[in-house]
């Protein structure tokens, strides 16, 4: 049989899937022995004992400092930042995306302007951005903002504009104005790409704000990760990438499952489109 | 004889040199089913676009009972679609109600309480009109395309339309879906006296379905600047025993049916 038709059955797709992951974490233990064996106070590769002695000292043990569990006051102030800028960020971009996409002569007004705003770096407005609003909480979702914003606005509005005119046809004939056409036809079929542009630019958003915080910050987890480099403190970092990635995975697992149980329409089987 | 509802005065469609349609003068009573036959680029759809309001004649008026045709679509023309005419978003009884709702409420474009069951029954009757009945709660994507159609149908028609208009609304389905649908659309027409146009590619529907049928061509070509002379109604021909439809067509037709039956 060509390899291109052999489907492995679910038992053997499961090994597969695992499989890289294994075959990475041998690599890792075997490689962490062998510099740990010639040097026992290696930073680079610390042994899995290390790891567990970080996760507990960060996570479980108070802070001497501070008396605070660091690991969790890092991940709530990024999540708070985050999810603040990423929610404002989905809702400006729907108002803008489908408004653009529905309305030619709004289009014809802020399109080149979102256009011209998304070819700017923005981590290159990142230090306008901490003399404009500070070096508080304000710039760091500001910069999110920035950054993802116009990826949505633009998205969204693509995505207005290729409803099919068909429909668009249809609601005015049966009598809809512009406004009854915007809430009843374009903005519920444009939630469910919506919650995929807003999975899509996540990973965006968490580069910005990592990036922010390691510049200008006292908690977070890209803070923390930035704080303690200077130690090489491997045995922390690699915890919190890997917390960082979890952290990832159940937001965009969620938004799938959002939509999935939201807009079944939007997921069953397409008929005719 | 009444009032005609739709007039077509001295029409002419251009877009720039190129001459779309030209000299068209017609005029539709209401209850006639018009089929719009003719090559494709002929300016068929120009030409119920023009009724729908998306495009306006170059020259010349169209009139609806007397008054300029609105410039944009509106309640008073109903439309159906190859496709896309119905919203994915909503179940069949969702879209069926939908006309209503926006006539309900300016502001929210839904209804409630007891508007809403009102507007409930009515969808429900006329899904059961369209034999859709059993269908009210899945979604189009959930609907076979002949079961699409249908639908936006219904949904066309809870408006009652003073005009129905049809763009080649069976060009996608299968030959004996067709057939179905050509019997609900007869018998939807004959029941509720509407006044139809329907574009369509094929000849003998054309023929077979309503009860007059416009030819569009064109009859002068300029070899060197075929953009000059626009399509006009070269035959309008009434579906009825006195007409004899013209030998060029009625060969035409035989010709496709052998095909058909081939």
């Amino acid at each position: 049989m060509r390899l291109m038709n052999s489907k492995p059955s679910r038992a053997m797709r499961l090994t597969l899937n695992l499989l890289p992951f294994a075959i990475l974490l041998v690599i890792y233990t075997l490689a962490s022995d062998a510099r740990l064996l010639e040097n026992p106070s290696d930073k680079l590769l610390p042994a899995w004992s290390s790891f567990a002695d970080a996760i507990e000292r960060m996570a479980f043990t108070p802070s001497k400092r501070t008396g605070e569990y660091l690991l969790w006051v890092d991940s709530l102030a990024s999540l708070q930042r985050l999810l603040l800028a990423v929610g404002i960020s989905a809702l400006i971009g729907l108002i803008l995306g489908v408004v653009n996409g529905m309305l030619p002569v709004m289009r014809a007004t802020f399109s080149p302007l979102v256009t011209a705003i998304s070819l700017i770096p923005p981590m290159a407005i990142l230090p306008v951005l901490f003399i404009v609003f500070g070096l508080g909480e304000l710039s760091k979702v500001m910069l999110i903002i920035i950054g993802i914003c116009p990826i949505l606005i633009r998205d969204l509005q693509q995505r207005t504009q290729s409803l099919p005119v068909e429909q668009l046809l249809k609601a005015q004939t049966l009598g809809a104005n512009s406004w009854q056409i915007m809430i009843r036809v374009v903005l519920p079929q444009i939630l469910p790409p919506l919650i995929s542009a807003v999975r899509l630019t996540l990973g965006s958003a968490w580069l910005f704000l990592i990036a922010g915080e390691a510049i200008a910050a006292t908690e977070g987890l890209g803070y923390r990760i930035f704080l303690i480099r200077r130690y090489l403190a491997m045995d922390v970092i690699l915890p919190y990438v890997l917390w960082i990635a979890l952290l990832a995975f159940v937001m965009d697992t969620l938004l799938r499952l959002l939509s999935a149980k939201a807009f079944p329409w939007y997921h069953g089987k397409r008929g005719q489109e | 004889m009444d009032n005609p509802i739709i007039e077509i005065k001295q029409v002419w469609k251009e877009y720039g040199d190129q001459v779309v349609l030209e000299k068209l003068n017609l005029s539709v009573q209401a209850g006639e089913f018009i089929s719009i036959v003719g090559a494709s680029g002929c300016g068929k759809t120009t030409l119920l676009n023009m009724l729908l309001g998306t495009e306006s004649p170059s020259r010349g008026a169209l009139l609806m009972g007397g008054e300029p045709l609105p410039a944009e679509p509106s309640e008073s023309r109903g439309i159906v679609f190859q496709k896309y005419s119905v919203f994915p978003h909503l179940n069949a009884l969702e879209n069926v109600m939908l006309g209503g709702e926006f006539a309900a409420s300016a502001l929210f474009g839904r209804a409630f309480g007891k508007q809403r069951k009102k507007l409930q029954e009515n969808a429900l009757e006329m899904l059961q009109a369209v034999g859709l009945s059993d269908a009210a709660q899945r979604y189009p994507s959930e609907l076979s395309g002949g079961m699409q159609q249908r639908l936006a149908i219904a949904q066309a028609l809870i408006k009652q339309p003073r005009i129905l208009l049809l763009d080649e609304p069976f060009g996608a389905l299968d030959p004996g879906i067709r057939k179905d649908m050509h019997s609900l659309i007869r018998e939807l027409w004959k029941k509720r006296g509407l006044t139809v146009f329907m574009i369509t590619h094929d000849l003998s529907e054309g023929f077979s379905l309503g009860s007059r049928v416009w030819v569009l061509d064109k009859p002068r070509i300029d070899p060197q600047q075929p953009e000059r002379y626009g399509a006009q109604i070269v035959y309008d021909i009434g579906l009825n025993a006195e007409q004899k439809i013209p030998e060029s067509i009625q060969n035409l037709l035989d010709k496709t049916a052998q095909e058909k039956t081939v």
